[in-house]
C-alpha cells in the first residue's frame, strides 16, 4: 500500500482504518460532493464486512442515541418495547456524523463519552462549515484525531475510470501532482494485516518525542493530540509492512494530525524567512497588506534570523508573544532536551517542517496576522433550536416525544379521556383482550410542556479603528467592552467584537463568554488606515444575522465611528462612493432587523454620522469626549431595553 | 474500560493529584474545580480515582446506596426506613461511584423521574432515581462545567448545598439524600463560570501540559504501554496505588484526631481579609483543607506550612474579579502570604 499515491483525505481514511480506536475519528472539512461520497464508500469498502456502520442524524434523541423505552411502540403494544441505542449498535463500528458543524455540545458531549468508554468505535465527522468559526464543538474536534479538507481542486479524474469502465468513484482521486499510477483503494486483507502488524511496531521514542516538539511549536497544549499523531504514525508504518516508524510516517502524522490544529507559527527550523502559503489568494492579501501588517512580518523576519538556534531547534513558541497565547517563561523547554542527539534533531526538524508545510492557508494567514483561530469556541454554538426547559410556561401543545421535552400529564390526559371508551370499543373489535392499563393512552395523546426561553443577547461592538479615530478614542472602545463582559457574569450575555481598517474587516473576537479571551483581543487591537465603513457594516450585519439565525438570540450591534468613510465597498478610494456603500449596507441591517446603536465619536457631532443612523434605524447618541463609562451607559440601556 | 488508567502513573500534575486526594479525604471540602486545556489528564485523574478508593458498605436493596451505620434520623430515605423497620439489614460492598454528569444531559436524568416503564406496564407510579442518586457518597463529575446549561446549574447547587434531592413534578413527591462530591472541569477560554458556581466548589487548580518535552515524552509512553496491555501496565502500578489507597484510609482515621489551633484559625481569617474573599467559606475551606493535608502527610497538628499549601487552591477563585486587573488570582494570593506570614 503506497500511501503518498493518495490525497490526504483518503491517507487520513486509510490510516483510520487501520487504528480506529487509537486515532478515534476524522474530521472531514468540506461540502457534499462525489468526492466525499468515494471517500467514504472506499473506508466502507476496507473495514472487515461486520464492522457496524451508522449514520447519526443531528436530531436524534437520547432514547435513539443511548437506547432506552421506544415510547410510541410502548403505548401501542401496551408493554413496555426497548429499542437498542444507536452508539451501542455501533461499537466497534463507524459513527458518521453529516453536519457536524451543526452539533450540540450536549451530541457532542455524549459522542465524546462513548468515545472514552473505550467502545471502540471511531466518528467520521462532516463539517461542512463554511466561515472560519463555524466548525464542530471543541469537545469533539479534541478527540478526532485526524484532519482533512476535501477540495475538488485537489483531484482530477484519471483515465483509469473510464479506461476500466470501473464506475467506482475512488479512480478519480488520484492526485493531479502525482506521476505515480492511481492505486487500487485498500482491501480489507490488507487493512487486518496492518492491524496485525500494529501491535508489533515498537515505541520510539525518538519519534515521540520529534512529534512532542513539533506539536509544542505549533502552539497544541493537549497531550491527547500527541497521543493521536503517535499513533498516526504507527499506523502509517504498519500500513507500509515496516516494523518500526519512519521519518516519513512521523512526518505524515505531522501533516494529517498536527497541522491543521496549529494555533502558532513555528520558527522554520532552517532559519528560512516566512514561507508563504502557496495558494494565489495569499498572493491577492500580500499586496494589499497594510503597513502595519507588513512591519510586523519584517519584525518577525528579524526575529527569526537572530533568534537563538537553540531555542529555534528545540521549536520554541514563536517570538512573538501574540500567536502563542500561553507563552509564560515555564514553557521553556528544559535542559534535558538541549543534549538531543543530531539524529534527533534532524528528525524533529523535518517533522515541524512538514507540518508547516501542511498549515492549510487559510490558518496560516490567521497565525501569520496574529490572530489565533478559535474554531468550534462556544459549547452553544450550533446549537439547534431546543425547546426550553425552564421559564415562562406556555401552552402545552401536542407532540412527539423529543430529546428535553417534558410531557404535560393533565394535558395529555385531558386529550385521552373522551376517547376512552371507544378505543376499548375499538380493542374488542379487533378482538384484543381487555387492556391492563387504566388508561388507553395513543402516541397522539401526548402533549409537551412548552416555556419561553430566556433569551440571550450578542452585543457585537464594531469598531472603527482607521487612523481619524484618534487613539484614545479605540481606549474608549475597549474600556466599554471591557465593562460590558464584567457584566456578562451577571448577565450571561455574550460580546463580540469586529474592527475595521485599512482594507476591510476582522473578527476579532467571535461572540464569547470568556473575559481572557476578550481581553487578549482587545489588547491586539491595531489602528491606523483608512476608514472602509462598508466592509464594517457588512462585516457586522453577516455576523448579526448569523447569530440570530443559528441561537435564535437577540443582537445588539454597537457601531463607534466618525462615520468618515473613505474606503469603497470595492476597496477603493473616494469619499463619495464610500459614504454610498456605507449608506447602502446601513440600509440592509434595517432591513432585517438588526437592533443597533451608533456612538459617534468625532469631536462635534456628525451630521454624516445622523445620516447613517437614520439609514440603519439606529439609536444615535454622539460622545464628543466619551469615557469608556459613558459609553457603557449607553450601550447598558440599549442592550436593556425591551425589543422593538 | 475495564481498567482505568492507574493514578499514580499520572505523569506531573502534582497540585491536581493533591487536591483529589483532599477531596477523597474530608468530603466536606465542598468539591474540586479543575481549570486548563483539554487534554491535561483531568478526566484521566477522576476515573483513576473510582478504582483508587476503598468499597463503601451500603445498605442492600436500598436504590441510593445510603450508608449502613448511619443515624436512622429523619435524614433516612424511604429505602432505608422501609428497610431498617423490619430485620436487621444486610450489607453490600460496593465501589464508590464516580458519575458523569454529560453535557446536555436532561433534567429528568439528573434529578429523576417518573418510571414511566412500570407506569406503563404495571400502572404504578414509582419513582426512577436519575445521576444526583447514583453519585450520593460517590463522587459527581462534570466535564466542561462552564458549558452546562443553566437550570441544571442552578439545580446542582441547590442539591449540592443542601445534600438531598427534593422532587416535586408529575405527581411525585419525594426527597432522597445526595451527598456527593463534585468535581467539574473546564476551560476557561471558552467561557466563564458564573460566580455563584464557582463559590460552591471548594478547592480550585489548574492544569497545564507539561513544558518539558521529556516529561510529554513520558506521557506517550506510558499511554503506549497501558494501551498495548492494561492488565500488565496495572499490575505495574498496583504497588503505588495500594500506598496512595492505604493514605487516604490512614488519613480519614487520622481526620478525626487532628484539630486547628486558635493561632492557625487566626492566620487563616488573616489571609482572607487581606485578599478580600467573599464569604466566610474560604475560612472554612482554608481550615478543612489544611486539616486534610496534615492528615495525608501524618502530622500531628496543622501548621502554618500546611496553611501555605492550600492557599491558593482554596481561595482562588473566591476573590471579586477586577475584568481590568490582569493579574491572576493566583499571584495576588501568594503574594499576600509571602507579605503576611513571611
Amino acid at each position: 500500500m503506497v500511501l503518498s499515491a493518495w490525497p490526504p483525505a483518503w491517507q487520513a481514511a486509510w490510516l483510520l482504518a487501520v487504528d480506529p480506536v487509537g486515532l478515534g475519528g476524522l474530521v472531514l472539512r468540506g461540502g457534499a460532493s462525489p468526492f466525499r461520497d468515494a471517500l467514504l464508500a472506499d473506508l466502507r469498502q476496507a473495514l472487515p464486512p461486520a464492522t457496524p456502520w451508522r449514520r447519526l442524524p443531528l436530531n436524534v434523541d437520547d432514547e435513539r442515541l443511548l437506547g432506552g423505552l421506544d415510547l410510541g411502540l410502548s403505548l401501542a403494544a401496551g408493554r413496555p418495547v426497548h429499542q437498542a441505542g444507536l452508539l451501542a449498535e455501533a461499537a466497534g463500528g463507524v459513527v458518521v456524523l453529516p453536519m457536524a458543524e451543526r452539533a450540540d455540545a450536549g451530541l457532542a458531549g455524549r459522542l465524546a463519552a462513548q468515545l472514552e468508554a473505550g467502545a471502540g468505535m471511531c466518528v467520521v465527522a462532516l463539517d461542512e462549515g463554511l466561515a472560519e468559526d463555524e466548525t464542530l464543538p471543541a469537545a469533539l474536534t479534541e478527540r478526532l484525531g485526524l484532519m482533512a479538507t476535501l477540495t475538488a481542486t485537489a483531484m482530477v479524474p484519471q483515465e483509469r475510470a473510464a479506461a476500466s469502465g470501473s464506475t467506482s468513484a475512488s479512480a478519480l482521486t488520484a492526485p493531479a501532482d502525482s506521476t505515480a499510477p492511481p492505486a487500487p483503494p485498500m482491501t480489507v486483507a490488507e487493512v487486518l494485516a496492518a492491524r496485525a502488524r500494529l501491535a508489533a511496531v515498537p515505541c520510539d521514542a525518538e519519534v515521540v518525542q520529534a512529534l512532542c516538539a513539533t506539536a509544542a511549536a505549533l502552539g497544541l497544549n493537549s497531550m491527547r493530540t500527541v497521543w493521536q499523531a503517535w499513533c498516526a504514525a504507527r499506523a502509517a508504518a504498519a500500513l507500509a509492512g515496516r516494523e518500526a516508524v519512519h521519518q516519513a510516517d512521523a512526518e505524515l502524522a505531522a501533516r494529517l494530525v498536527l497541522a491543521p490544529r496549529a494555533r502558532a507559527l513555528p520558527q522554520a527550523a532552517d532559519g528560512d524567512a516566512q514561507q508563504t502559503p502557496p495558494d494565489a489568494s495569499s498572493a491577492a492579501s500580500d499586496a494589499n497588506e497594510s503597513p502595519e501588517k507588513e512591519q510586523d512580518s519584517e519584525r518577525r523576519r528579524e526575529a527569526d534570523a537572530d533568534a537563538d538556534a537553540d531555542a529555534k531547534a528545540e521549536g520554541a513558541p514563536d517570538a512573538d508573544p501574540r500567536n502563542d497565547p500561553r507563552n509564560d517563561p515555564r514553557n521553556e523547554p528544559s535542559d534535558a532536551s538541549r543534549h538531543a542527539e543530531t539524529s534527533v534533531q534532524a528528525l524533529q526538524d523535518q517533522t515541524l517542517a512538514a507540518a508547516r508545510a501542511a498549515i492549510p492557508p487559510g490558518l496560516l494567514e490567521s497565525l501569520a496576522g496574529g490572530v489565533p483561530r478559535t474554531g468550534g469556541g462556544s459549547g452553544r454554538k450550533g446549537a439547534p433550536a431546543r425547546p426550553a426547559q425552564s421559564g415562562r410556561p406556555l401552552t402545552p401543545r401536542r407532540g412527539p416525544m423529543r430529546r428535553g421535552s417534558r410531557i404535560d400529564l393533565l394535558a395529555t390526559l385531558r386529550a385521552a379521556v373522551p376517547w376512552q371508551r371507544l378505543r376499548e370499543a375499538e380493542r374488542a373489535q379487533q378482538g384484543l383482550p381487555p387492556a391492563t392499563t387504566a388508561l388507553l393512552l395513543r402516541r397522539d395523546d401526548l402533549h409537551l410542556k412548552r416555556f419561553r426561553r430566556p433569551q440571550e443577547t450578542t452585543t457585537v461592538f464594531v469598531v472603527d479603528a482607521s487612523g481619524s479615530q484618534a487613539m484614545s478614542r479605540l481606549a474608549e472602545a475597549k474600556g466599554a467592552v471591557e465593562l460590558l463582559l464584567a457584566d456578562c457574569y451577571v448577565r450571561r450575555d455574550r460580546v463580540a467584537l469586529l474592527a475595521f481598517r485599512g482594507a476591510g474587516a476582522e473578527l476579532l473576537l467571535s461572540p464569547t463568554r470568556s473575559l481572557a479571551r476578550a481581553r487578549r483581543a482587545l489588547s491586539s487591537l491595531p489602528g491606523g488606515g483608512g476608514t472602509p465603513l462598508a466592509a464594517g457594516i457588512e462585516a457586522a450585519w453577516l455576523l448579526g444575522c448569523r447569530v440570530q439565525a443559528r441561537e435564535g438570540g437577540r443582537v445588539v450591534l454597537v457601531f463607534l465611528t466618525d462615520a468618515r468613510a473613505n474606503i469603497a465597498r470595492d476597496g477603493s478610494g473616494g469619499r463619495l462612493q464610500a459614504a454610498q456603500d456605507a449608506l447602502s449596507a446601513a440600509r440592509r441591517l434595517r432591513t432585517d432587523g438588526l437592533r443597533s446603536l451608533l456612538i459617534d465619536t468625532s469631536s462635534r457631532p456628525e451630521p454624516a454620522a445622523l445620516v447613517l443612523a437614520q439609514a440603519m434605524g439606529a439609536r444615535y447618541v454622539p460622545l464628543p469626549h466619551g469615557q469608556a463609562a459613558q459609553v457603557y451607559a449607553a450601550v447598558s440601556a440599549a442592550v436593556s431595553a425591551p425589543a422593538v | 474500560m475495564s481498567t482505568p488508567y492507574p493514578f499514580s502513573a499520572l505523569v506531573g500534575q502534582d497540585e491536581m493529584k493533591r487536591a483529589i486526594l483532599i477531596a477523597a479525604v474530608e468530603p466536606a471540602i465542598g468539591g474540586l474545580l479543575v481549570l486548563g486545556d483539554r487534554g491535561t489528564g483531568k478526566s484521566t485523574a477522576v476515573r483513576a480515582l473510582a478504582a483508587l478508593l476503598p468499597k463503601m458498605r451500603a445498605v442492600q436493596g436500598c436504590r441510593y446506596h445510603c450508608d449502613p451505620d448511619a443515624s436512622t434520623a429523619a435524614a433516612a430515605c424511604e429505602d432505608c426506613a422501609r428497610l431498617k423497620s423490619g430485620t436487621r439489614i444486610k450489607t453490600d460492598l460496593l465501589p464508590v461511584p464516580v458519575v458523569d454528569l454529560p453535557l446536555g444531559a436532561s433534567e429528568d436524568r439528573v434529578l429523576g423521574a417518573l418510571d414511566l416503564e412500570r407506569a406503563l406496564s404495571q400502572g404504578v407510579k414509582v419513582f426512577e432515581p436519575g445521576l444526583l442518586a447514583k453519585a450520593h457518597r460517590g463522587f459527581l463529575y462534570i466535564d466542561e462545567v462552564n458549558l452546562l446549561e443553566d437550570h441544571l446549574v442552578d439545580l446542582l447547587i441547590d442539591v449540592a448545598a443542601s445534600g438531598e434531592n427534593l422532587i416535586e413534578r408529575e405527581g411525585l413527591s419525594l426527597r432522597h439524600p445526595a451527598r456527593f462530591v463534585l468535581i467539574g472541569s473546564g476551560n476557561p477560554e471558552e467561557g466563564e463560570l458564573r460566580p455563584q458556581l464557582q463559590d460552591r466548589f471548594g478547592l480550585s487548580v489548574e492544569v497545564r501540559t507539561p513544558s518539558d518535552i521529556g516529561q510529554r515524552v513520558e506521557v506517550v509512553r506510558r499511554r503506549d504501554a497501558y494501551e498495548r496491555d492494561p492488565a500488565a501496565f496495572h499490575a505495574q502500578w498496583a504497588k503505588a496505588d495500594a500506598r496512595v489507597r492505604r493514605q487516604i484510609l490512614q488519613a480519614r482515621e487520622r481526620l478525626t484526631g487532628l484539630t486547628v489551633g486558635d493561632d492557625v484559625l487566626h492566620r487563616a481569617a488573616e489571609l482572607c481579609v487581606a485578599v478580600q474573599s467573599d464569604g466566610l467559606r474560604g475560612e472554612l475551606t482554608l481550615m478543612r483543607a489544611a486539616r486534610a493535608l496534615a492528615a495525608l502527610e501524618g502530622d500531628a497538628a496543622v501548621t502554618l506550612d500546611h496553611l501555605r499549601e492550600v492557599a491558593v487552591p482554596a481561595l482562588r477563585h473566591r476573590l471579586r474579579r477586577n475584568p481590568l486587573d490582569d493579574t491572576a488570582s493566583g499571584e495576588r494570593i501568594e503574594r499576600a502570604v509571602t507579605e503576611l506570614w513571611c
